[in-house]
C-alpha cells in the first residue's frame, strides 16, 4: 500500500530524528568499516585506510590451505538452508493443518508438546544429538544436520502455520466438502492457497535461519567436505598465532550478501509472519 | 427429490439442539425453516448437507438412507450465507470446482459453466476473481456453484443475509426464479418472514428445536397456532393484549376491553388469556369499539402505522391508508374486527 508520508502536527519530528541518527551512528560506522576493511589496507593505529586491495578477496579464486573451497562451502550451505525450508514447509503445513482443523485424538496434547518444544533450548540437546547421530552413522553428514536443524525449528512452524489456518473460514472448506472434494483435495486446493503468503514466509524465514545457523553444523558437521560458511567463518579465526581480520571480514560480506538479497526482495512476506495472518 | 427427516436428533457434547424432529419436503418444494437465532434452524440444514452428522434419527433423500452418507456422496447444493466463494480463483473456476472434482473433461466444464452462468446472468464475469464482485453477483456465482451438480437438494442458509435491501429484493425472485425453472427440491434456512413468506411452498417455524407449525405462508398467516407463530409472522407484527376469560369473552385488564367470542364458549371464567390483534384488523371497520389514545404515528408512504394505547397501558396496532388527520396525544375510538382476532391460552397455544 503507497502511504503518503504525513507531516505530524503534534509533535516536531527533528529531536527523534536527531536522537536516532546518535544512537545508530556506531552501528553504521561499524557496517561501514566490515565492508571498507576487505578492499583496503589500514595503518596500525589509523581509521583511514591508506591502500586499497582484493588481496582479502583472494578466497573466491584461491583456496586457502586446510580449508575447503569456499564454492562448495557455499554450494553446501546452500542445500542445507533449502532442504531445512523444504522439510519444514512440507510438514509444517500439513502438521498446521490437522491441529488447526481436524478432530483427532490427544489434540490438545499435540498443541501443548508443540509449544513446550518451540520453548525448549535446543543447545541443551546437542550432546545427546550427537551421539544419536553417531551412532546412527549420520555424524558429519549434511542430511543428519539437515534432519536435526529442521526438527528443531519444525514447532515454530507448525505454530504459526496453525495461526494461519485458524484465519481460514470454515465456510470455505464446508463449501468445498459439499461440492465433492475429498478432504485432501480440500486442503491442497482450497484451503492452501489462502495462506499462501504465510507459506513464502515461513519459506523464507526458514531459509534464512537454515542459512545462519552455526552451532549445530559446527558440532554435527564440521568435516571439511560438508562445512558451511559459517562454520568455514568460525575456522579462519580458531587459529591464535595466524589469524587475518581482512579475511574474515571479507568471507563475512560473502555470508551475508544473499540474506540481504533476499530481504530487499522480500521484506514484505517476511513482515507477514509477524502480522498475525491478516490477508497478505 | 423427496427428503424426509425421521426423528431427527442432534446434539453437541450435552446441549441438545434439536430432539426428534421429524420433516417431510415434497419433491420439488421450497421450504422455508424459519425462527429466531438459535433455534436449531442452521444445524438442521447442515445435517440435511452431511456437515453434522445426526445423533439419532434418519435423513432420506427419495427412498436413499443417506443418514452415513458423507457429504461428498450426498449430491447436494450449497448456498451459505457468506457465499464462501473461493478467494483464489476466477469465477469460472469457482462455478466449475464440483465438476473438476468429478474430474469432468475441460471442455465439458467450460461448457456447462457457461450454461449455468447464462442462467443466473452472470456470463459476461467469468474471469473476474470473488473479490471484484458486489455482493448480488458473489451471491448468484454461489448459486451456480450450487446447481452446476444438478444437485438433488439446494440448501440455502440465510442467503440473503448480507445483501443490502434493494438486492435484497431483487434475489428474493432470482432464487424463486431459479428453483422453479430446475424443480429442485429447496430449503431455506432465515430468520427473516418476509424472505420465508415469499419465496417459499411451505413454512416449517421452530423455536428452541422444535417445528411448532409447518404450513403454507398464508395458512400460517390466517391460521397460526401458537402466539410465537402470530407473533413471528408479520409485519408490522400483531399486537398481544393480556386478559381474562368471562362469560365466553375476552376481557382486557381492567374490564374497558370486551371481545365475545365463538372460541371461547366452554372456558372457564377467569382463565388467564391474550388476544391478538394484527394491525390491518384494527382500525376502521369491525365489530368492536375501542377507545384509546395514539402515543405513536408512523409514515410509511403509502399506508400510516399508529399505536394506540388502551386505558390499562396496552397497546393496539393499526395499519391505515395514509391520512392527515390524526396525530399523536389525539383520544381515538375504533374498531376492533373480532372473527379476525386470535385468542391464545397462557400457554401460548391457539383456542
Amino acid at each position: 500500500m503507497a502511504e503518503k508520508p504525513q507531516p505530524s502536527a503534534n509533535f516536531s519530528s527533528l529531536p527523534v530524528i536527531l536522537l536516532l541518527t546518535l544512537f545508530s551512528l556506531p552501528l553504521v560506522l561499524m557496517y561501514a568499516y566490515l565492508f571498507i576493511d576487505t578492499i583496503s589496507e589500514t595503518p596500525v593505529g589509523s581509521l583511514i585506510p591508506n591502500e586499497f586491495t582484493l588481496r582479502h578477496w583472494s578466497f573466491l579464486w584461491q583456496t586457502k590451505t586446510g580449508k575447503p573451497n569456499i564454492w562448495l562451502v557455499t554450494l553446501n550451505t546452500f542445500i542445507f538452508a533449502s532442504c531445512i525450508t523444504a522439510v519444514i514447509l512440507t510438514v509444517a503445513s500439513m502438521a498446521g493443518y490437522v491441529l488447526s482443523r481436524l478432530n483427532v485424538p490427544a489434540r490438545g496434547f499435540f498443541l501443548a508438546g508443540v509449544m513446550v518444544l518451540h520453548a525448549f533450548p535446543s543447545v541443551t540437546l546437542i550432546i545427546a544429538i550427537f551421539i544419536v547421530l553417531q551412532y546412527i552413522g549420520l555424524y558429519n553428514s549434511l542430511i543428519g544436520v539437515i534432519l536435526v536443524k529442521a526438527a528443531i525449528d519444525l514447532p515454530l512452524g507448525i505454530w504459526l502455520m496453525k495461526g494461519f489456518y485458524d484465519t481460514v473460514p470454515w465456510e470455505i472448506e464446508m463449501a468445498g466438502i459439499v461440492d465433492g472434494a475429498s478432504r485432501f483435495t480440500v486442503w491442497r486446493r482450497l484451503v492452501l492457497p489462502q495462506i499462501k503468503p504465510a507459506v513464502m514466509a515461513l519459506g523464507l524465514f526458514s531459509f534464512l535461519t537454515g542459512w545462519s545457523e552455526f552451532i549445530l553444523p559446527q558440532v554435527l558437521a564440521p568435516g571439511a567436505q560438508v562445512q558451511v560458511l559459517s562454520v568455514y567463518l568460525a575456522s579462519l579465526i580458531i587459529d591464535d598465532n595466524n589469524f587475518d581480520f581482512g579475511t574474515f571480514k571479507a568471507v563475512g560480506v560473502f555470508y551475508v550478501v544473499p540474506v540481504l538479497i533476499l530481504y530487499v526482495f522480500f521484506q514484505k512476506h517476511l513482515m507477514n509472519i509477524y502480522g498475525g495472518g491478516t490477508k497478505g | 427429490m423427496r427428503i424426509l427427516l425421521d426423528k431427527f436428533s442432534k446434539s453437541f457434547g450435552s446441549t441438545k439442539v434439536i430432539e426428534d424432529m421429524n420433516l417431510e419436503v415434497a419433491s420439488g418444494e421450497m421450504l422455508a425453516l424459519l425462527g429466531p437465532s438459535g433455534c436449531g434452524k442452521s444445524t438442521t440444514l447442515f445435517a440435511v448437507c452431511g456437515i453434522h452428522r445426526p445423533t439419532s434419527g434418519r435423513i432420506l433423500f427419495g427412498d436413499r438412507d443417506v443418514t452415513n452418507l458423507p457429504s461428498q456422496e450426498r449430491n447436494v447444493g450449497v448456498v451459505f450465507q457468506s457465499y464462501a466463494l473461493y478467494p483464489h480463483m476466477t469465477v469460472e473456476e469457482n462455478i466449475g470446482f464440483p465438476l473438476m472434482v468429478k474430474r469432468a473433461a475441460a471442455p465439458d466444464i467450460k461448457k456447462q459453466v457457461a450454461a449455468i452462468a447464462a442462467l443466473v446472468h452472470i456470463d459476461n464475469l467469468l474471469d473476474r476473481r470473488p473479490s471484484q464482485l458486489s455482493g448480488g453477483q458473489q451471491q448468484r456465482v454461489a448459486l451456480a456453484r450450487a446447481l452446476i451438480r444438478r444437485p438433488d437438494v439446494l440448501l440455502l442458509d440465510e442467503p440473503l443475509a448480507n445483501l443490502d435491501a434493494k438486492l435484497r429484493l431483487e434475489m428474493r425472485s432470482e432464487i424463486r426464479r431459479l428453483q422453479r425453472e430446475t424443480g429442485i427440491t429447496a430449503i431455506l434456512v432465515t430468520h427473516d418472514q418476509v424472505e420465508a413468506m415469499s419465496m417459499c411452498d411451505r413454512i416449517a417455524i421452530m423455536k428452541s428445536g422444535e417445528i411448532v407449525q409447518i404450513a403454507t405462508p398464508s395458512a400460517m398467516y390466517n391460521d397460526p397456532r401458537t402466539s410465537f407463530v402470530a407473533g413471528f409472522l408479520g409485519n408490522p407484527p400483531i399486537s398481544f393484549i393480556k386478559g381474562t376469560a368471562f362469560q365466553g369473552a375476552f376481557v382486557s385488564g381492567d374490564g374497558h376491553l370486551k371481545v365475545p367470542l365463538a372460541a371461547l364458549s366452554g372456558i372457564s371464567d377467569d382463565t388467564p388469556l391474550t388476544l391478538g390483534v394484527r394491525p390491518e384488523h384494527f382500525g376502521t371497520g369491525g365489530d368492536i369499539a375501542v377507545e384509546g389514545r395514539i402515543v405513536f404515528a408512523e409514515t410509511q408512504g403509502r399506508e400510516n402505522l399508529y399505536d394506540v394505547a388502551l386505558p390499562d397501558g396496552s397497546v393496539l396496532r393499526s395499519i391505515q391508508p395514509v391520512r392527515n388527520d390524526i396525530k399523536p396525544g389525539d383520544q381515538v375510538r375504533w374498531m376492533l374486527g373480532s372473527d379476525a382476532a386470535f385468542i391464545f391460552a397462557e400457554n401460548g397455544q391457539r383456542l
